[in-house]
């Protein structure tokens, strides 16, 4: 059985390898958040204030790092091409 | 503050909504303000999430529970920094099969089901009837404040008709502004723009009375924060699993709503405004959740006891004498309430035209779908009903839930009603395993579960399930107790009726879609969704239609309207080369077509109607297998080409190698042909001579022998070549015959090494006789003759001082062979492809005293004896591999040979 063709480069250029990187970083992006959020349910009873401060941090920092990889990601087609799902079959 | 001055005040704002709207509806159609389309504009309308729920109700749910509000907004903030996975799929789906709503995505994704839009928007209808009335009841309340403050006391019938007429003022603005178009596609700009002004508005409120409460009634942020640990809600006590689960919820939740799905992915024009939404709506919700604590944590210190924490961002400032803060603060949430009730009602109104009223009317009407009437008018004002009617029901639920807490808390659970969407959909656009069966049975446990254990309970004991239920169960049986479902007991009941109605919802989802098959259309429309970003829009579909042209312009136009399906009809036409309106009824066209239908009543409408026209030829297997997969067929076609580049690759190259081995030959004819003229002559012309001399000339007889001797020489030059061409030709030819022996190798090397005349000569011959006992059977003769031509060779063109042979015998991949190597010069590379041909003759001086006969007759002995005859490159001078015939090798006969 032959084997099938690539179905893409294997190694890339510099910038499209960045582009990666950073599609991977937004991807990570929202389990990050989701397990620095649910970080304060494992403390006993700590305070509303201190809790309060730390959402907020996180949230901020979150949205911060969303800001930057928006700014960076290049949304054309070719970017896209790279995390099109393979299919399992009809 | 006058209650009049604030009637006046709400009117002006109303009034002023309308005119942003008119103005940007005109503006869209004359195709100007690109920025309204801008990604700013769709960040603000994602704030129809931040309900009067949230407006007035989030401090109220801070002053009860702290810090546990936040998970409202965590969950859509996920969402959207996490855009990538979930969303852009989502938009990009919803823009290549003109999605109108959220039923319509899980109605096209299975199969375009009619039965799944229908059950999708059942569902939605009944998630968000009570989130209207909530919306309803916050307005009422904030007007109510302001007629308290004014000195009137409310009763229920006034606040049952300050109800009424905004529910009536909301139904006319929406109607207005949402079923202008019915193309989903052409999307409802003025409307759009109205709810980016109301999110603005309700922000700056919020902060406004924030910062006043903070910098004006605190005394700053560190006095604010003192003050939070030392109110009644200092320390962070939700259970991890409600936390958890709030947070899901609303991230689930953010994705199912009707009224979310339709401005993210249906109002959605660009999906580049999606990446700057994924930071800019957190930081609008950041905007929106930073005050809620503080006003709570004051209002809960400065408000009497008792009084309502849902109204604090109203009556903190009204009771500090802060009228205009007040005013701003209430329109901040009116803003809220209207923004979200108009969204919600196109949502769900669309639905309901859609999935409900249109299939109807085509099973109704008798004639079909190109003879009924003008389906334009009738989806309209199914949807301007629809509106209405939406309204009617949030009214009456507002009406007789009697309002008050049982309405507050029914914001999550109207949440977790419209998550049990979530599997389907997800499911729908990651797995193509997911079928029609899976998702009906999972939706249908969800939203039963749902109801059992969140809904009717919600109302309270006793409304609608009686108390001895609640606590014993139905008919006593214990374990199905609503709120304590197979046993599980102590459980908060929100996160209790998530978890049954989720866990359930994806197993029989999960299970039906497993052991189901899916109809062709589901796998099609699956590999559509799955792989939307591997498909071109425009994939194939079926070809066997026989609809007119004409009677699909009929219907089209009565769907689209005239001026809009004749372009679409004439745009297909002339791509198709043609003039006039139809063209011709391709595939491509239909797909088209009924995409466009699709946009406009829904892909299940549109697909039943096509499908009426085209006489139900229905898409089959074979079409399926043959058309579905077009970036497979890419990708093998591709491949294919790789293939067949290569393999002409491969013949180029053979053919240039024959052609350089051509030309060569005809040089080598060329100078053969030279040479042999050449060497006939040369003892043509001393017999001539010499005969010429003995003839003419008187001489003695020692001189006359030694003239005749050189005749007799040159006559038998002559003979040797002649013979020599005479051999090569019946070898050819095949007409040669073989007489087979037996012997022994080394035997034939003894005879040949005789006949060669070498010894006495300089060449030493090397051999090892005891690996030279090989038996053959074949004409032993000829093979001598083979042995002597390499022999001869060796000794005439070694060079080498001394010159050697080594002659070796050895088993070589099954065949006994035999190695002559000498220790000259070799044959160079470019050479070795030649030397078993005719006439080749690598030096062209006379040396060798024949024509270049030799090597091709060994050749061509070795053939026909079963053997073969190479050269071996890579030693250290000219040698050559005899391999022998096999010994047990049938006799060949010429007459066999020839005819092969």
């Amino acid at each position: 059985m032959p084997t099938p063709p690539p179905s893409g480069p294997v190694y890339l250029a510099r910038a499209s390898y960045r582009q990666r990187r950073l599609r991977d970083v937004a991807r990570m992006l929202p389990l990050a958040g989701a397990v620095l959020w649910l970080l304060p349910v494992l403390y006993i009873a700590p305070s509303t204030g201190v809790v309060g401060l730390y959402v907020f941090g996180v949230w901020f920092v979150l949205t911060l790092i969303a800001a930057v990889i928006a700014g960076k990601l290049d949304h054309t087609n070719d970017a896209e091409k790279g995390s099109v799902d393979t299919d399992d079959g009809v | 503050m006058s209650f009049n001055l604030l009637i006046f005040v709400s009117l002006c704002y109303v009034a002023f909504l309308f005119l942003v709207a008119f103005w940007a509806e005109r503006r869209a159609y004359a195709n100007g303000a690109r920025w309204l389309r801008g990604p700013f504009v769709y960040t603000l309308s994602l704030s129809i999430y931040c309900t009067a729920w949230t407006f007035y109700g989030a401090v109220g749910y801070a002053a009860r529970s702290g810090i546990e509000f936040v998970t409202i907004y965590l969950g859509p903030t996920l969402v959207m920094v996490g855009w990538w996975w979930i969303l852009r799929r989502l938009v990009r789906i919803g823009r290549a099969q003109r999605i109108t709503s959220i039923a319509d995505l899980i109605s096209s994704r299975f199969g375009k089901s009619t039965s799944l839009g229908v059950i999708v928007t059942i569902l939605s209808v009944v998630a968000a009837t009570p989130y209207i009335a909530l919306q309803l009841q916050s307005v009422t309340q904030s007007f109510a404040v302001f007629a308290t403050s004014g000195g009137q006391v409310w009763e229920r019938p006034d606040f049952l008709r300050a109800a009424a007429w905004i529910a009536v003022g909301l139904a006319i603005f929406t109607v207005i502004f949402g079923t202008r178009s019915l193309d989903a596609n052409e999307r409802h700009s003025g409307i759009v723009i109205a709810i980016a002004v109301e999110a603005v508005v309700k922000l700056v409120a919020l902060l406004a009375v924030g910062a006043f409460v903070v910098w004006g009634l605190a005394g700053g942020p560190g006095e604010v924060l003192a003050q939070i640990e030392s109110s009644p809600i200092s320390s962070f006590e939700t259970p991890g699993g409600r936390w958890a689960a709030l947070i899901f919820l609303s991230a689930a939740a953010f994705l199912c709503l009707p009224r979310m799905f339709q401005v993210l992915v249906v109002e959605n024009s660009d999906e580049r405004n999606l990446q700057t939404a994924s930071w800019a709506f957190p930081l609008y919700l950041i905007a929106v959740s930073l005050f809620v604590l503080p006003i709570a944590v004051v209002g809960l210190e400065r408000m009497p006891v008792g009084s309502n924490p849902d109204l604090f961002v109203l009556t903190l400032p009204l009771a500090e004498d802060q009228g205009e803060l007040a005013v701003l603060a209430f329109l901040g949430g009116f803003s809220s309430a209207t923004s979200m009730v108009i969204v919600s009602t196109i949502a769900v109104a669309t639905m309901v035209s859609n999935h409900i009223v249109a299939p109807i009317w085509l099973n109704t009407g008798t004639q079909g779908a190109s003879m009924s009437g003008d389906v334009r008018r009738v989806i309209v004002r199914a949807r301007r009903v629809s509106i209405a009617g939406i309204l009617a029901l949030g009214y009456l639920y507002f009406r007789f839930s009697g309002g008050g807490a049982a309405l507050a808390a029914i914001g999550l659970i109207s949440f977790s009603g419209a998550v049990q969407i979530l599997p389907a959909m997800l499911g729908g656009i990651f797995w193509r395993g997911a079928t029609r069966v899976g998702a009906r049975l999972g939706l249908f446990a969800g939203f039963v579960v749902w109801l059992y254990t969140l809904f009717l309970p919600s109302f309270g004991a006793e409304a609608v399930m009686s108390q001895a239920m609640l606590d014993n169960g139905p008919f006593g049986i214990e374990w199905l107790r609503p709120q304590a479902l197979f046993g599980l007991v102590g459980m908060d009941p929100l996160v209790h009726g998530l978890l049954w109605s989720m866990l359930l919802n994806t197993a029989f989802f999960f299970i039906g879609s497993a052991m189901s098959f899916p109809r062709p259309l589901e796998r099609f429309q699956g590999a559509q969704f799955v792989n939307v970003f591997a498909m071109s829009t425009d994939a194939k579909a079926w070809s066997g239609s026989a609809a007119p042209a004409e009677d699909l312009l009929i219907m089209a136009q009565r769907i689209l309207g005239g001026r809009e399906a004749q372009t679409l009809f004439q745009r297909a036409a002339q791509e198709q080369g043609k003039t006039g309106y139809l063209p011709d009824v391709t595939p491509d066209f239909i797909v088209r077509l009924e995409r466009e239908l699709a946009g406009s009543v829904g892909a299940a409408t549109a697909h039943a109607m096509i499908g009426q026209l085209t006489e139900g030829a229905a898409i089959s297997v074979e079409d399926l297998i043959a058309v579905a997969d077009e970036a497979a067929q890419i990708l093998e076609y591709s491949s294919k080409l790789e293939a067949k580049s290569a393999e002409q690759d491969i013949t180029a190259r053979a053919l240039r190698a024959a052609n350089e081995k051509l030309t060569a030959l005809s040089i080598q004819k060329d100078a053969f042909l030279s040479q042999i003229s050449h060497e006939l002559r040369t003892p043509m012309t001393s017999i001539r001579s010499f005969s010429e001399i003995l003839r003419d000339m008187d001489m003695n007889a020692d001189d006359h022998r030694h003239y005749a001797g050189i005749i007799h020489d040159e006559s038998l030059r002559l003979t040797r070549l002649l013979d020599d061409l005479l051999d090569l030709s019946v070898l050819e030819n095949g007409q040669v015959t073989l007489h087979e022996q037996s012997g022994q190798l080394s035997d034939l090397i003894d005879r040949a090494i005789g006949v060669s005349g070498v010894q006495g000569s300089p060449l030493k011959i090397v051999r090892d006789k005891g690996r030279e006992k090989v038996a053959l059977h074949t004409d032993l003769d000829r093979l001598v003759q083979v042995f002597v031509n390499v022999i001869v060779n060796a000794q005439k063109y070694c060079k080498a001082d001394p010159p050697q042979l080594r002659i070796q015998a050895h088993r070589f991949n099954g065949h006994d062979v035999v190695d002559f190597i000498d220790n000259g010069e070799g044959i160079a590379a470019s050479s070795q492809g030649m030397i078993f041909e005719k006439f080749a003759r690598l030096e062209d001086d006379g040396k060798a005293g024949g024509a270049g006969l030799g090597l091709a007759i060994c050749k061509q002995i070795m053939d026909r004896l079963g053997g073969d005859i190479t050269y071996l490159p890579g030693k250290s001078g000219a040698a050559f591999r005899l391999t022998l015939p096999p010994a047990a090798a049938k006799p060949q006969t010429s007459e066999l040979l020839a005819t092969q």
